[in-house]
């Protein structure tokens, strides 16, 4: 049923859950409460009915046959290249949008590409205590070959991160790489502020949309970042499919990722030359069908309005906090900013004497899928002082009803372990 | 589907809520291992106080859910005053319980087989993790300790001439 607040965001959820099979169905005899797309999202029909018709009308391998199926699929593949460049503001999709298989090879693109390119032993980068181990470990790894330094941007208070000492630690880095929303603790971070001062110190900024992309509106004309990497199958879209931006003249001067077909413009027995902007970076046969589903999931997301989607999932966490505050006070710890508009849509949760395991257990046994672990954010736990967390996270198809189930099902864990 | 009370025994909530040997024992004169649980970041450290090839005493740390907890206390009252190889025995029954057969060469029929009702009673307490089997994700949280302990064992072994 529609609340007022629905009404007001512009889209009923409702509606929305109509446009997916999925969430149609019942799960083992519950209707099933999905708060786990942070981790991975839904996809609606036409999503699937995209990708079908793809595969059985218009398939055949991009940019090489000079007969008419081929000219379709080509023309398909750019054409989600081009749409879902519009999505984020991109000024030359044709050239800034390198399709990969998710963030995590976007971000390893990057530090492969232009870390070895520019990293030297005695540099210095930048990241923050935050970030997902997709934009930590490929640095990580480079570093302990190159021997730069790694600085850190600590984490400060109410989950926000502590950005008084951010000139002095971006001072003489290379790079600076952060998320624009914590996947623990749904932190939205301030990318332009930091991003003004890696330019004033001289560095590059990639920075990790993996949980921003998919709910607030992006225009990396006005990020600040030159470089970020985002997925498709947080945002409707297929798995298999991620996408790095870029600024045109720094991929430009990045070397090669991945060497093969299709990145190359002229190989010899002693040498090759690349190819241009964007396939340069999509060596062999890419993700065909995958962009093209991600292409779909950007008109369904652009249809109920990124504005509207946003203000949709402030509404949800305003309600969903007050409601567990109220149902379970004190027994129930939320990490993160305080404010719902400081955040993305994810709630990491802290049960007095369950463990994040026996609480999504038992939240299963009522239908309601929330992510249990450590979300590939080691440091950040480790800083916290938690081995784990429940997370729920929110998406276009939820609404007030999933956030009541979510609290009764609380309810019936504290019974059982109490 | 199998229900939750499959899973959460009143012993396993016994032995989560009142662990038995919670404690860290001095390290040397005791081995002591660590294990993890790369997934969830369940953490279990064991310490082991072998004499005479017998465990005199044994120490559970770290921290996890009620499973990989309760799965470690009852494993610390079974092995307790046991040999090394009667220990060793009680952790091949306990992960065959778990469906998780050591040997690959073991008759292929015997790897789907569930424990008998006398090896059951055999296993006394233990018995009741056996529901965690319906559940296979949590059958990593279960064995966790049982692995950390034979690494911890295998050092005794070790350390002798």
């Amino acid at each position: 049923m529609a609340g007022l607040s629905d009404l007001r965001a512009g889209f009923d959820p409702a509606t929305v859950k109509e446009d997916f099979t999925l969430l149609r169905n019942p799960h083992h005899d519950h209707p099933l409460v999905y708060l786990d797309s942070a981790a991975s999202s839904q996809r609606p029909d036409s999503v699937l009915a995209a990708m079908d018709d793809y595969y059985c009308r218009s398939h055949a391998n991009v940019h090489r046959g000079v007969y008419r199926l081929a000219e379709e699929a080509t023309s398909l593949y750019e054409g989600a290249r081009q749409k879902i460049g519009d999505f984020i503001g991109a000024p030359d999709p044709g050239r800034e949008i390198i399709f990969t298989k998710n963030v995590t090879e976007a971000l390893n693109l990057v530090a492969q590409s232009w870390g070895r390119a520019n990293l030297r032993p005695g540099d210095a980068i930048v990241l923050t205590e935050i970030e997902h181990h997709a934009n930590l470990v490929p640095w990580l790894m480079l570093a302990s070959e190159i021997g730069f330094e790694i600085r850190y941007l600590r984490l400060g208070e109410d989950g926000e991160l502590d950005l008084s000492r951010l000139e002095e630690t971006v001072e003489g880095a290379k790079l600076v790489g952060v998320t624009m929303c914590s996947n623990v603790l749904g932190t939205l971070v301030p990318v332009s502020q930091i991003a003004q001062a890696a330019h004033a110190a001289g560095a590059v900024v990639v920075a990790d949309g993996a949980q921003y992309v998919p709910h607030l509106p992006t225009d990396v004309s006005s990020l600040g970042a030159d470089l970020m990497a985002f997925t498709g199958h947080k945002m409707l879209g297929p798995t298999g499919i991620g996408v790095l931006w870029g600024k045109a003249e720094i991929l430009d001067a990045m070397p090669p990722f991945l060497g093969g077909g299709e990145m190359i413009k002229d190989v010899r027995l002693d040498g090759f030359i690349p190819n241009d902007l964007p396939w340069k970076f999509e060596a062999g046969t890419p993700p065909i069908a995958e962009a093209i589903g991600l292409g779909a999931a950007v008109d369904y997301l652009s249809g109920l309005g990124m504005a509207a989607i946003r203000e949709h999932e402030i509404t949800l966490l305003s309600y969903a906090m007050k409601k567990l505050e109220a149902d379970h006070g004190d027994a129930l710890v939320i990490h993160g900013p305080s404010r719902p508009e400081r955040r993305g849509g994810v709630l990491s949760m802290q049960l007095d004497g369950v463990h994040a395991h026996d609480l999504s257990q038992v939240l299963d046994s009522r239908g309601v899928c929330v992510r249990a672990g450590h979300h590939c954010a080691k440091p950040l736990m480790r800083c916290l002082g938690l081995a784990a967390t429940a997370r729920a996270s929110f998406y276009i198809y939820n609404d007030e009803s999933d956030i009541d189930a979510l609290s009764d099902a609380l309810g019936e864990a504290r019974s059982f372990f109490a | 589907m199998p229900g939750l009370e499959d899973l959460y025994r009143e012993i396993i909530l016994d032995h989560y809520r009142n662990p038995r040997n919670a404690k860290e024992l001095e390290s040397p004169p005791a081995l002591r291992a660590e294990g993890y649980n790369p997934l969830c970041g369940d953490e279990v450290v064991i310490t082991l106080l072998v004499d005479e090839g017998r465990i005199q005493d044994i120490g559970i740390g770290g921290q996890g859910c009620s499973i990989s907890r309760s799965s470690a206390s009852l494993m610390t009252v079974s092995v307790k005053g046991k040999t090394l190889e009667e220990a060793s025995a009680a952790i091949r029954s306990f992960k065959a319980m778990m469906s998780i057969h050591e040997s690959s060469l073991a008759p292929a029929a015997s790897q789907t087989e569930t424990p008998t009702a006398a090896e059951l009673a055999k296993m006394g307490e233990l018995a009741a993790l056996q529901g965690v089997v319906k559940f296979p994700v949590r059958i990593k949280c279960a064995v966790l300790a049982w692995n950390t302990l034979s690494e911890c064992m295998a050092k005794a072994t070790d350390a002798q001439p």
